[in-house]
This record gives C-alpha cells, structure tokens and sequence, in this order.
C-alpha cells in the first residue's frame, strides 16, 4: 500500500511537472529579483506585489505579443553572493526582463550575468551612482533617482537660484549624512563659482552645537548645508538663529520631515530641504494604491511605486517594439514617454529615468512647501 | 578675540551642564563606591517632567519666569523622588553584595527607565519650549552669548556655592562626608548610613533634573535617549576631576567643555570627541585618581 501511494505521488508530480514545463515554454517570462525573505524583505516585496498587478493587467487585456505573462521570482536577501546566483537560474529560465534587483550591492554583483545574457534589468530602488553613472551595464535601468541626485539638486539650487557663494557644510558623519554632504561639496567644486569654506562632522545627540556654529560664523560662510537628520538640524538651526545668524540653511530629505518643522518652531521658517518629488496628487499613483489595497488589503510598502513604474516602461517597452529581442527593448525604453505613478517617465542614456527625482521644499508658515524651478 | 570669548562661553556653558550631571556621579561614587548610570537618566526625566509642568504652566497663562521656576522646582522634586526610589529599589538590597551587582542593577536601571519613558511619552523629539527668557541687557552681546547661556553659568554657579555650603556646614553634610570617608566607622559612631545615602541620591537627582531643564530649554527639543549620552560625557567630567570629589567634579565638567570647544573651533568638530577623550587618557595618566582625586591606600 505504501508503496503504491510513493509510485502514485511521483506519477501525480512528474505529471504536473511536465504540465507546468508545457505552459512555460507558452508564456513570456517576466523577472522579479531581489530580497523576498531575510531582514530586507520588506524592500523587495512590494515590487513582486507591484509586478504582478501590472502583470495581471496584461495577461486580462490577452497578454503581450500573443502570450500570457509569467512571473518568476528570485529571492537574494540582498546578498551579493545570492544575487549572483538569483541571476543565473533567470538566466537559464528564459526571463525576458527583470525587475530588481532591490539592494545596490546585489544588483552590482548580479549585473555582469544579465549584461552577458542581454536582458535588460531594471531596479526600483539601487540607489548607488555608478550603477548607471560609470557606463558599464547599458542594459540596466532604475525608477529611482541615485544617491547623488540630492546633492546635485541642492548644489545647482545654491549656486543658480540662491547665487550665493561660500558655503558651509556641516554632516552627522553617518552614512546617509557625509555622503550627502560629500556628493554637495563635489558638485559645488565641479559647477564652480562658489567655494566650500567649511567641511566638518558633528556628533549625533551632542549637548549643544553652539561651538560648530560659531565656526560656521567665523568662516564667512553666506549659506549652511547640513546633512543628517532632523534632531541635529534643528539644533543647529536654532543655535544659529539664537546667535543671530540669518544665512539660508539647506539639508536634505532626512530632515524634510514636519517633525522638524514641530521641533524647532519659529525657527524652522525659511528652511530649505530637497526630497523626492511630490506625486501623490498624480491620478495613476491613487489608482496604483487602491489596486494594491484590493488585491491585498493594506497600503503598498516601500519602493512599490517605483516597481510599479519599472514595470510598466520594461512592458510597454516590450509591447512597442514589437519583440523581445535586447536591442529593439532597449531603444523604446530610451525613447517612448510613459505614463505612471511616478509621472510621465522614460530613460536617459546611462539608464535613470528622467522626471523622477528631487525636488527643492521651504519652509513657509510652518508648512514644507515644494518649489518650482 | 571676538571668536575667541564665543568658543569660552560656549565651553562654559557646556561645562556647567557637565558639572551639575557629574555632581551626581561623584556624589554617589563617594559615598557608596557605585556608578549610578541610572543618573542620565534622572537628567532626561527631569526634563520631560519639566516640559509637562511648562505645558499645564502656560494654559493657565502665568508668565514665563514664574513657569521656569515653578517647572525647576517641581522636576527637581520630582526627579528626587526617583532618585531616591531607584537607590532603594535598585541599589539598597543589594548594599552588601559584590560591586559587580549593584553595577549589573544600575545599567538595568537606566534601561528601564529609558524605555519607560519611549512607552509612556513618545520615541520622537519633541519641541521644549525655551522658558528662560530674552534679557534686553544681553542683546549687545547676543552673538557672542544669549541669556539663556548666562542663566545657565549663574544658577549653575549659585547651586555649587549652595552644595559646598550645606556639605561643609550642615549636620547631614558632616554626616555625609564621614560616611564617604569609612561607612563602617561612621555608623558606629550613631550616623544613620541608610539615611545619608537617601539624601545622596536626593540631591544629585535635583541637581541633574536642574541641568535638564536649563539645557533643554536652551536646546528646544528632547527625547527619551538626551539622558544617555549627557550621562557619558558627564561621567567622564566626574573621572577626569577625581571622582568622588565635588570641586574635582565641577572642574573636570569645565575642563571637558572647553576642551570640546575649543577642540571644535580652532581644530575641527570631527575630533571633538577624540580630544575629550585624550585628554582623559592623558589625565589619567599622569594622575591617575583624577584631577583633585585622592588615591586612598588600600589598608590590609
């Protein structure tokens, strides 16, 4: 009897096996990579909830060039080591497109397979500049502005619409602080014109900054930039205000939070912080969400919109050029305008989606509020 | 010179903080050997209770120095009774056991009451209204120091007179510095240990929920985790003085805030911590009970 029961569950699973092997070879293969379990998972998941919306869209409408579309998922933990491996089995499966992978590092490892196989791979969410930047991997794309966009932004925003011209930048000497601050001081010097006076880290939950600040003073600095987060940056701008300093104070999204609006009061007034583009008024963004809230009953995590988009353009893309060929994706990308969540987006020719990105935010009556450039 | 006077009074002011923490350190190291790391904590309780007393203060619309006083009166009192729960809570059944213990229960402490008050008030920032008021006198001088820099300094100063005063003159002074010198000695001679202790902790829980208020209201915002890295720094004042002496307390908390001042100004910020740090190191080197310390020989 037992034995019976082994030989019918292997027949019943070599069946089914060859089923699903029937219908794959149908289908076209849309990949979704990146950290679907570990600790990071909550980066990667909304873009397999993200892809398979879009998915389920097409496959209703009949499919894409005559096919249903498949969703097949890798899961790297956003380890490199992982991610690499993640690739290969997309590789060998067939995957037309990939969307992912989530983390920079992983995408970094993961790259040279795809670049090899020709498939193009587009991320939400690797934020990391010489992705696109250093020109190595023309098949791969991103939704999401890199890290130095910021930094940019708020270097021309100095430089051309406050024209001022020496500039003080002070950071919380994290990560996420010193890097903003490294990639503002290396496009003030670039863009030329104004001149970095003061480059120095402050330490995170110090008792008071009076003395940074009257370095600042001392240095003749016309404008502050800080990068870090908002409990540092109100107390230095308090400080400032306090010690009757009147120069701007420019940060960054850390610190563009009302949370710092509450927190330093008056003295926040006049404030400017770069963050990402406001698009929640976009029509597609509401539908998006509400889509995700039907299908599965919360509200979209992390990086979902931009998976959103990223998987709209590499469809649409797919859709327009008529193949799947490598070539013929690639140019529709860099060359058709698609309407999504994040706005009306389409390709540059390292691979950053323009239109998605960062805008100028003041503070004017207590409320952060996004100026037009 | 201008520049100069700036980063000295920024120094002081920092300092004055550091000393009114690090009184409460010594104080307690003094008299029963133990660093109360629970002690930052106190400093941040005494601000949250401050900025609720300053809270229900301007509802009733009274003005802002009657707030001030009232809300420093009524977070000292209420920091005290903290202080004086936490030592019989923490430190008291554990008065005969080994160092290491009551060392264990104050790091378990201070956790606690960290997250006692992240459940019972809120993890983020909030504003703290600045309740020492703009003096028009100062306003020539404001870029170089703000009132609220030369309220701290004074009433800083005025409540180290005050300490010295009552440990040098009073009945329970006496009483204090005998227990600090031989607790076994002084409670055979009829001191009431249990209660010099109580008043230890009573007291460096007041002055730390003082230094609270004062740079809260200085700095305009708080949050449950200020009272951790004020204790570190104030905890280092204390050894870099000679811990367990209260001059050696006042003029290590001084010395580390102009070090970090001046560290900041003519150096650079990034090293701030780094030159504290190595001067406490090189402090302690080349004496090692501190500054005003007194190294005690070990009697066999």
């Amino acid at each position: 009897m037992g034995k019976l029961w082994k030989v019918l569950s292997l027949v019943c699973v070599s069946v089914f096996l060859s089923v699903s092997m029937l219908w794959a070879a149908e289908t076209l293969k849309f990949g979704v990579a990146g950290a679907h379990s570990g600790d990071l998972a909550s980066y990667g998941l909304p873009s397999v909830n993200a892809a398979e919306l879009v998915v389920q869209k097409y496959n209703a409408k009949g499919g894409l060039l005559g096919k249903q579309i498949e969703v097949i998922k890798g899961d790297d933990q956003c380890k490199p080591e992982l991610a690499t491996n993640v690739a290969t089995k997309m590789v060998s499966d067939g995957a037309v497109v990939v969307l992912g992978h989530i983390c920079s590092g992983a995408t970094k490892a993961a790259l040279p397979i795809y670049k090899e196989a020709k498939i193009v791979v587009m991320s939400p969410s690797a934020t990391n500049p010489p992705l696109t930047q250093s020109g190595d991997y023309p098949n791969f794309f991103r939704t999401i502005a890199s890290d130095d966009a910021q930094g940019k932004l708020a270097a021309e925003f100095i430089i051309e619409n406050l024209k001022l011209k020496k500039v003080a930048i002070i950071h919380d000497k994290g990560d996420y602080g010193k890097g903003y601050a490294t990639y503002v001081k290396q496009f003030i010097e670039e863009m030329g014109g104004a001149k970095v006076v003061l480059f120095e880290g402050v330490t995170p939950g110090a008792v008071d900054y009076s003395a940074v600040v009257q370095k600042v003073k001392q240095s003749g600095a016309e404008v502050v930039v800080f990068g870090g987060y908002h409990p540092e940056a109100s107390k230095i701008v308090t400080t400032m205000r306090k010690k009757r300093m009147k120069i701007p104070f420019v940060s960054d999204d850390g610190v563009k939070d009302d949370t710092f609006i509450k927190v330093a009061g008056k003295y926040a007034e006049g404030v400017y912080a770069t963050g990402p583009k406001d698009v929640s008024a976009n029509p597609l963004y509401k539908q998006a969400e509400e889509e995700h809230r039907k299908a599965y009953g919360t509200a979209p995590g992390v990086f979902f919109f931009n998976a959103y988009a990223a998987a709209q353009c590499m469809l649409n893309a797919i859709e327009k050029a008529g193949s799947t060929k490598y070539e013929d994706i690639v140019k529709v990308l860099r060359t058709e305008y698609v309407e999504t969540p994040l706005g009306k987006i389409r390709f540059d020719e390292k691979g950053d989606a323009e239109g998605v990105g960062f805008s100028v935010y003041q503070v004017q009556n207590g409320k952060f509020v996004e100026l037009s450039k | 010179m201008d520049y100069f006077l700036e980063l000295f009074f920024g120094g002081l002011t920092r300092g004055s903080i550091y000393a009114l923490i690090a009184l409460g350190y010594t104080m307690v190291y003094g008299i029963i050997e133990l660093i109360n790391f629970a002690h930052g904590e106190i400093y941040m309780i005494g601000a949250f209770t401050a900025l609720i007393v300053a809270g229900v203060c301007s509802l009733l619309g009274l003005n802002l120095i009657s707030i001030l006083i009232l809300a420093i009166i009524i977070s000292m009192f209420y920091s005290a009774a903290y202080g004086y729960t936490v030592e019989k809570i923490a430190y008291k059944p554990l008065r005969n056991a080994p160092r290491l213990s009551p060392l264990i229960s104050a790091i378990g402490m201070s956790i606690f009451l960290q997250n006692y008050v992240l459940l019972a008030q809120t993890s983020d920032f909030v504003p703290f209204p600045s309740l020492i008021p703009e003096f028009e006198f100062m306003e020539p001088v404001a870029h170089i120091m703000g009132s609220s820099e030369l309220v701290i300094i004074v009433v800083t100063a005025i409540a180290m007179v005050i300490l010295s005063l009552f440990i040098k003159f009073t009945k329970i002074g006496k009483a204090m510095r005998a227990t600090a010198q031989d607790r076994k000695m002084a409670l055979l001679c009829g001191v009431n240990v249990d209660r010099v202790i109580s008043v230890t902790f009573i007291i460096g829980s007041a002055l730390a929920a003082l230094g609270g208020v004062l740079i809260a209201s200085h700095i305009g915002q708080i949050n449950f985790y200020i009272g951790f890295i004020a204790g570190i720094k104030a905890f280092t004042a204390a050894v870099l003085g000679g811990i367990g002496s209260i001059p050696g307390a006042v003029l290590g908390g001084l010395v580390l805030g102009w070090t970090e001042s001046f560290a900041t100004g003519y150096v650079s910020s990034d090293y701030e911590d780094v030159f504290a740090f190595c001067l406490l190191v090189i402090i302690l080197i080349f004496r090692p009970a501190g500054i005003l310390g007194r190294t005690n020989t070990q009697k066999v």
